[in-house]
């Protein structure tokens, strides 16, 4: 359904769609999906004590396969399908040129362990785009290799520890982190062997000043800010915690996934922020793949680059047949984090993102995210209680309960569904109750907002009127609530079916 | 080129109803020394420009067809059909988030609910989660799980020195952040299996095989899950999804989790990633299992349905206490693997097992013919699957080198660096799609070169 459109109410739900079988109940025996060429080599024999019997797969035919895999489509919603306004997630336009280009045979086919003389393009790519990475994050240097934004909180973490090392001072055991945080902070700090302290908010939605200050001491590892935080307000007191925790010996961690509030705004390393990860699945509109590939380099100040994952790409100039790129590796590098150079495939859209901006598109794309959060925040504050009403940069939160009905957050984010908008983000963060965390980004026209802000007003009459409605939603999705006890106690995790249904 | 769709009209109407003139002054809260950094990047440019300009780029890599590469060593050229561009293709899958609204993300949940259907299936294990980012990060998330569940009682992991560098690099990274973790096994890179097992104690906590190993050889496996059992460690086994369509699966022998990269499932080698990262285990392990789980339920009609499931072992709701931090993992690859398998069937991936297997042995049979050229001297007769070790009569580099330029071959990969007792040693690897033309066209190469 299109945005906007009258919703269908619960008394005029038609039948359903059928459900779609799995491709192991369409499987029949003996059905193909594809020819292979017959073997154009003698047989050599098969090592016998190796065999294994025949491997459980489907068998369909190739028009099973791709009407399955559309039928699939069709109950999927992408930033493709309609406004998306998922907090924290940044769910902007993914170019299609940037598709196009990233199939391109000498980028999709290229070995990653060519010798490095017959792949300059790719590594070319990799060092302009550590180069601008580092540009607009303010960093001394960057490294491509994790392969998402957690990852590269775990990067961040190993580099901030070999530092602390590298110095004599092992003890250094513990990372501050906000509550307002995403869990992946405190997640990648036990695996980093931290222990994360976490840090109340105060009043306007800043992190406590007070706290941070008491928390400083020979311990501290470092602290991991979120600027602007999660209830998307920019930390007004970013240069006195950095301050602090600076003086007290630590290094200050930036979780790069609010980035797109702040590309041509401000840069975190002049903020004094030592290591930022950069979620190119975010801010430079690489595809979210409904769950990934992602990909979070990460730039550091001056004192962690020696401490880099590698290898990174450097430059060497002294030729006269122009720049050759190399592999190198950190003087204290903390190693690999994943194989080869990371996920390069996302590195080639980021580039081409980065290069069709420029550094004045890259600043309007944030000031319109940060526009149209803010027209959204005014335009929904009377409907919904913005409990930090302030001017806020790329997303902002409300609460979704509606006092007197019962209606929850959660009831809200279903009935959108009926509407044709994705939810925002729900009950995080964790220090709001009823949390709507809600993220437009800048690719949104002021009639797709308009549309949505009449959309949580009606949901809201809805509550009023008929609570049975909102509590039901949705409605016109293919299938309705899904009972998420029942799939944890069960644990049904595979298709119990069998291949041709013997 | 801009993606802003805002006009002048619409911005005005919008900043008035926020109470500003001017867009800069949304940004109050910037401190003024700070605000609005020039930043020194190239001018913008067009959607025309950007792709004339990256085709250009594209075309400084050297690239040979695919029959012409014979490069593995952990990323391959196989088949694509196209059944898997035109799954990728579509919007609503890959310009999707992690599906956490089920309702609306049916179509990525069911598919992955039939990826891990797959990857049990293919492992013969029980459970497998919905990806991670490569077979490297598997490996590593699979030895953080078997360290928790030896409990800080069991803190040695025993890594065969044939399991892929750069996979025994990540681990090590990995563990970096675990306490009294000890990495031990390879530090000899010439040591065999035996030696691996000789090393199982009380401390271990899992022992780690790659089969077929980086050198393209089935490991012996008899006796060597009940041995691992016996000393109460893990048996945790890296495999290659390919030849598990003909050959036997981890399961089958016993081991405990099963990693693997499934990028030759249908992804492109695309400079080294995005790549999958399969991991299936047994369900005693579900509860330790990192990344994301989904499952079969019904929704309030009782109709089937999927969802996420067992996140309270996840980031988002166990915080410092998760079983990992992932969170965005590979789906858009599990999909292709999902695409492929599909397209492939039980028939076809037999076929492209066997085909991987006839035509390395027919190349490597052909190279042994050459003077000065040995196949795999260091385990002769051991069985192999779709690579192979070959001692060259000169450094790989130069010949590498030489195929290049001369003959428009890309070729193995040189062993010396991360073996030392290993110079002068090539991998090669064949698949189905290097034609017999293409591997003959190879070894009069090889044999000119070394002449």
């Amino acid at each position: 359904m299109k945005n906007g459109a009258t919703p269908m109410t619960a008394d005029k739900t038609g039948p359903k769609p059928s459900i779609i079988p799995t491709l192991y109940e369409l499987s029949v025996r003996g059905r193909r999906g594809i020819d292979l060429p017959n073997p154009d080599v003698p047989e050599a024999p098969l090592p016998a004590d190796e065999l294994g019997s025949d491997c459980d797969l489907p068998e369909l035919s190739q028009l099973d396969v791709v009407r399955h895999f559309l039928a699939l489509s069709q109950r999927n919603f992408g930033v493709d399908t309609g406004f998306y306004p998922l907090g924290s997630c940044t769910m902007k336009y993914n170019p299609k040129v940037n598709e196009r280009i990233a199939g391109l045979a000498g980028f999709a086919e290229t070995h990653p362990l060519q010798d490095p003389e017959s792949v300059q393009g790719s590594l070319g790519l990799m060092f302009s785009l550590q180069e601008w990475l580092a540009q607009i994050g303010g960093f001394a240097g960057v490294s491509l290799q994790p392969s998402a934004g957690a990852h590269g909180e775990f990067t961040g973490l190993l580099m901030m520890r070999a530092y602390h090392r590298d110095r004599g001072e092992p003890d250094r055991t513990r990372i501050l982190i906000p509550d307002s945080a995403h869990g992946t902070n405190p997640a990648s700090t036990t695996m980093a062997g931290f222990t994360a302290v976490e840090l109340p908010s105060d009043a306007r939605g800043n992190v406590d000043l007070d706290s941070v200050r008491a928390a400083c001491d020979r311990t501290v590892a470092g602290i991991m800010m979120t600027n602007p935080n999660t209830l998307g307000l920019f930390e007004e007191h970013i240069a006195e915690v950095v301050r602090l925790v600076h003086d007290c010996g630590g290094l200050v961690y930036g979780d790069g996934a609010n980035m797109n509030a702040l590309a041509g705004i401000a840069r975190p390393g002049d903020l004094g922020f030592d290591v930022m990860h950069f979620n190119l699945h975010k801010t430079f509109a690489t595809p979210h793949g409904g769950g990934g590939p992602g990909s979070g380099p990460v730039g550091v100040s001056a004192r962690l680059t020696d401490f880099l994952p590698g290898p990174v790409i450097d430059v060497d100039r002294s030729g006269t047949d122009g720049a050759r790129y190399l592999l190198a590796k950190p003087r204290k590098s903390i190693g690999q984090v994943s194989t080869f150079f990371g996920n390069f495939g996302m590195f080639v859209r980021a580039y081409a993102y980065i290069r069709q901006h420029g550094g004045e598109g890259l600043r309007a794309n944030s000031e319109h995210a940060v526009l149209n959060a803010n027209y959204l925040r005014i335009k929904l504050r009377d409907t919904f209680r913005v409990p930090f009403d302030r001017m806020n940069m790329h997303e902002f939160v409300c609460q979704g309960a509606v006092e007197g009905t019962g209606i929850r957050a959660l009831d809200i984010s279903k009935r959108l569904l009926d509407y044709g908008f994705h939810p925002p983000t729900n009950y995080f963060p964790l220090i709001v109750p009823e949390a709507l965390m809600i993220e437009p980004t800048e690719t949104e026209s002021k009639p797709t907002l308009d549309a949505f802000v009449e959309a949580m007003q009606a949901i809201a009459a809805e509550a009023q009127s008929d609570p049975a409605l909102v509590k039901g939603a949705p409605h016109n999705t293919s299938v309705r609530r899904l009972d998420e006890v029942k799939a944890a106690r069960t644990l049904v995790l595979s298709d119990r079916a069998k291949a041709g249904g013997g | 080129m801009t993606y802003v769709p805002h006009t002048e009209p619409e911005r005005a109407e919008m900043l008035a109803a926020i109470g500003v003139d001017r867009i800069e002054k949304l940004f109050g809260d910037v401190p003024e020394h700070f605000r609005f950094p020039k930043l020194a990047l190239p001018p913008p440019c067009s959607e025309i420009d950007i792709e004339r300009e990256m085709r250009a780029l594209a075309d400084r890599n050297f690239g040979v067809d695919p029959s012409a590469s014979f490069l593995g060593a952990g990323a391959y050229h196989h088949y694509r059909p196209a059944t898997v561009d035109y799954v990728l293709q579509r919007g609503e899958l890959y310009t999707a988030y992690t599906p956490y609204q089920p309702e609306v993300s049916q179509g990525v949940l069911q598919a992955l609910f039939e990826y891990q259907s797959m990857m049990c299936r293919l492992t013969a294990l029980e459970v497998s989660n919905a990806s991670h980012y490569d077979g490297a990060t598997a490996l590593a998330e699979a030895v953080l799980l078997a360290l928790n569940v030896g409990q800080g009682k069991r803190n040695k992991i025993l890594l065969s020195a044939a399991v892929h560098p750069q996979y025994r690099a990540v681990v090590r990274t990995y563990l970096r952040g675990t306490h009294a973790a000890v990495l031990a096994g390879d530090e000899d890179p010439s040591a065999d299996l035996d030696r691996l097992k000789s090393q199982l104690d009380d401390a271990t906590a899992a022992l780690v095989i790659q089969s077929p190993n980086f050198f393209g050889q089935f490991e012996t496996v008899e006796g060597l899950a009940a041995l691992v059992h016996g000393a109460g460690a893990l048996l945790i086994v890296v495999a290659d999804p390919i030849a598990l369509g003909r050959f036997r699966p981890p399961g089958a022998y016993g081991a405990d989790i099963a990693v693997a990269d499934g990028q030759c499932l249908g992804i492109p080698p695309s400079f080294g990633g995005p790549h999958l990262g399969i991991f299936a285990t047994r369900m005693a392990h579900v509860r330790r299992l990192s990344g994301h789980l989904v499952g079969e339920t019904v929704d309030l009609d009782g109709r089937r349905g999927y969802v996420l499931t067992l996140a309270t072992r996840e980031q988002h709701i166990r915080r410092a206490k998760a079983t990992s931090n992932i969170c965005t993992n590979s789906t858009v690859c599990a999909l292709a693997a999902t695409a492929y398998l599909a397209t492939m069937g039980k028939t076809g991936l037999r076929q492209v097992a066997e085909l991987c297997f006839q035509k390395s042995h027919y190349a490597a049979a052909e190279i042994a013919r050459l003077d000065g050229f040995q196949i795999n001297p260091q385990a002769p007769g051991q069985p192999f699957f779709k690579e192979f070790v070959v001692r060259l009569p000169r450094p790989v580099a130069e010949v590498n080198r030489r195929l290049r330029e001369e003959f428009g071959i890309i070729g193995g990969y040189d062993l010396g660096p991360h073996y030392p007792h290993l110079q002068q040693h090539m991998l090669i690897a064949v698949t189905e799609l290097n034609t017999r033309a293409a591997i003959d066209r190879f070894v009069v190469a090889l044999d000119h070169i070394a002449k």
